[in-house]
């Protein structure tokens, strides 16, 4: 009793008891849906049967992460404007994979973005170079959602350790996708949408109609000190805010365009504001490259286009998303904004008790009970958000090993059965690991860190799924080569810019030094994405020769209409050929 | 339809499409960051509270992205039909 009495000291129990319900019901779902699926197929891509509707909610579901939940919020609070790159860019580049690959890869029809880069090049070695990014790309993503986790743990349990929450979570999420599968994820996921929609929209109208309008404290952001009670009235604030701690960026440089975010390599190098403005610049740039072009290359979300029935419902469902997560992202900048004027205390803070919190935490400042229930909404929302993330991430990650790695290169001749087993086996190996790495990274911001995996992303499969699916001049040669050195120098990039960030490594006097070294590292995309699609094409010519023999029939498969029928044509050739 | 014309045909108007769409929504994009650049005292007037700049990029961004998308949509469905449409009557004069 009394260990309970002081595990359980200072927690709220509106707020326990949201997100408990929460996680019980995801559990509750997986595992009911769990007894309906039993292949194979049903395990991987849900029978290929998802409706529109369902599958764009579930697509929103699983690609509104932690970071666009909280981390959204805790970067627009803590480096304003800039920051707004991030939501706007998260849904943008939707509108790319809508243009140029989502109803090609569907009609291709693979179970995976490593059944593709096989398919189109007929080469299993291929298969086996693609696979490793969607385990990169992957654990990026999982760091940001294991640090929303662990933030949000940390503060409902007031007591708690940041890594403490980091394993229990992980551990959960880690048991659901094994014992679930995707087809459980599906309408769990879809579910999760919906949640998470109501849980970050009515906490924001609750705290606007107590408050003052999102604009109203934007306006109040005028560089004026708070108590300026001799103003004329005509000025008067409408809004009340707390005087900034010492920590808190400036009025100024905080709503206006290249402010703390894109302006920190410079200044750190002790350039004057006018100086720093051209960097800030090509920061800026290069950040709405990676997110754009990183989007189209997530391998957790293009594995969902295979469960359209065809490229018509491919491009559809990807219209609805980019409905569903723009309705979304208009509100978590709201949560910054607010919390900048009426929880300044949190820019002192650091780590799990930091701005990244700004989301659970702002909602009690509406008081008494209401306080306590709102912020246990957005608590679930936010548990919603990692966990449905996590979950989806997991799926794809545990597919390549027990799909790509197992079922296609240690043993291929495996019995379903064993399949079975080894994706459970995976599912907890991989889980494991992202929870060690999750622990590590409580000092990084949950935002910045998925903007990382956009920028593996960005330079290795969207390059690749872009060019294979418009130039048939692509070989595998080319396609191999752009791929690992863009993807892999992004990879380096960000891996150096942690360490550095966690003091893991001292570089600070190196980037004092060198600014643009700095940028280029942080926000890699602008060089890394020309010099993936630059060596494609360059190897590609040099290695013509090698073009499969069939490209023709694979490009007519990729472009043309699914009511022609060359699928099927091409697969019986296929099939034929195998046979002789 | 296994053509080499007809693949051509099909590759190069969906492209044009695409490319239409994402230069259309790419002036945006590109621009924003250059009006920031060029125009800071334009971009920092008031409207409502918020600043022009936040306005465009924090709320006005998202109905742009849908009308492209929508536009986009309804193009390529009627396209695609169009493309079957000539392949049965090509078939038919055969």
């Amino acid at each position: 009793m009394l260990a309970a009495g002081g595990f359980f000291a200072g927690v709220d129990p509106w707020i326990f008891s949201f997100s408990f319900v929460t996680v019980a019901v995801t559990i509750w779902m997986g595992f009911r849906s769990a007894r309906t699926s039993k292949t194979a197929s049903d395990f991987f891509v849900a029978g290929r049967s998802v409706s529109v509707g369902m599958n764009a909610s579930a697509i929103s579901g699983e690609y509104l992460s932690a970071a666009s939940f909280m981390g959204v919020a805790g970067m627009v609070m803590s480096s304003g404007y800039d920051a707004l790159w991030y939501p706007v860019c998260y849904a943008c580049g939707y509108l790319f994979l809508l243009l140029f690959i989502a109803g090609p890869l569907r009609r291709f029809g693979a179970y995976t973005i490593p059944d593709f880069a096989e398919g189109r090049f007929d080469s299993p070695l291929f298969r086996k170079i693609a696979v490793c990014f969607v385990l990169f790309i992957g654990f990026f993503y999982t760091m940001p959602q294991m640090k929303g986790a662990g933030t949000t743990l940390a503060y409902i349990f007031p007591g708690l350790p940041y890594w403490v929450g980091v394993a229990v979570v992980g551990a959960v999420i880690t048991l659901n996708v094994a014992l679930g599968g995707m087809k459980g994820i599906t309408l769990v996921q879809a579910f999760q949408y919906w949640m998470k929609m109501f849980a970050i929209s009515v906490p924001v109208f609750v705290l606007m109609s107590v408050y003052g309008f999102y604009g109203a404290h934007l306006g109040a952001n005028d560089g004026r000190p708070p108590s300026a009670a001799t103003e004329p009235a005509a000025i008067v604030r409408t809004v009340e805010r707390k005087p900034l701690v010492e920590k808190a960026p400036a009025d100024a440089p905080w709503i206006s365009p290249f402010g703390p975010l894109t302006t920190k390599a410079a200044k750190a190098a002790g350039l004057t504001a006018e100086q720093a403005r051209p960097y800030s610049l090509l920061y800026t740039y290069s950040l709405i490259i990676a997110l754009v072009c990183g989007t189209a290359g997530l391998p957790h979300i293009l594995v969902r286009f295979y469960t359209n029935p065809d490229g018509v419902a491919a491009k559809k469902t990807t219209m609805w998303v980019m409905i569903l997560i723009g309705i979304f992202y208009v509100f978590p900048p709201i949560f910054g904004v607010i919390g900048r004027d009426l929880l300044p205390e949190l820019y002192a803070a650091t780590g799990a008790k930091g701005t990244d919190k700004i989301v659970l935490e702002l909602p009690r400042a509406v008081g008494g009970v209401w306080g306590s229930i709102l912020s246990g909404i957005t608590c679930a929302g936010a548990f919603a958000a990692f966990m449905s993330t996590f979950s989806g991430l997991l799926v794809s990650m545990t597919g390549a090993l027990a799909h790509d790695v197992y079922g296609r290169m240690l043993r291929p001749n495996a019995t379903p059965e064993q399949r079975m087993r080894m994706f459970k086996i995976a599912a907890v190996v991989i889980g494991a690991v992202a929870i060690l790495l999750g622990s590590q990274v409580e000092q990084l911001q949950i935002n910045f860190m998925v903007g990382q995996a956009f920028a593996i992303a960005a330079a290795s499969y969207f390059p690749l799924l872009f060019m294979s699916v418009w130039w048939r001049g692509m070989t595998m040669t080319g396609a191999a080569t752009g791929m690992l050195t863009g993807g892999l120098a992004a990879l380096a990039c960000t891996t150096v810019i942690n360490l550095s960030d966690l003091k893991m490594v001292n570089l600070v006097d190196f980037w004092k030094a060198n600014p643009l070294a700095r940028i280029l590292c942080e926000q890699p995309a602008i060089w890394t994405v020309p010099l993936a699609i630059g060596l494609m094409i360059v190897i590609s010519k040099l290695t013509a020769a090698n073009v499969p023999a069939d490209i023709r029939m694979k490009m007519l498969v990729l472009h043309a209409p699914e009511n022609l029928g060359l699928k099927q044509e091409y697969i019986q050739e296929h099939s034929h050929g195998a046979g002789h | 339809m296994h053509s080499e014309e007809f693949l051509r045909l099909l590759m190069r108007r969906q492209l044009k499409l695409s490319v239409a769409c994402a230069a259309a929504f790419m002036v945006g994009l590109i621009g924003l960051p250059l009006l920031n650049y060029y125009a800071p005292a334009l971009m920092a007037t008031r409207v409502a509270g918020f600043t022009l700049s936040w306005l465009l990029l924090g709320v006005m961004c998202f109905p742009l992205v849908w009308t492209v998308s929508y536009f986009f949509i309804r193009r390529s469905i009627w396209l695609e039909e169009d493309e079957v449409r000539m392949v049965h009557e090509n078939r038919k004069e055969n």
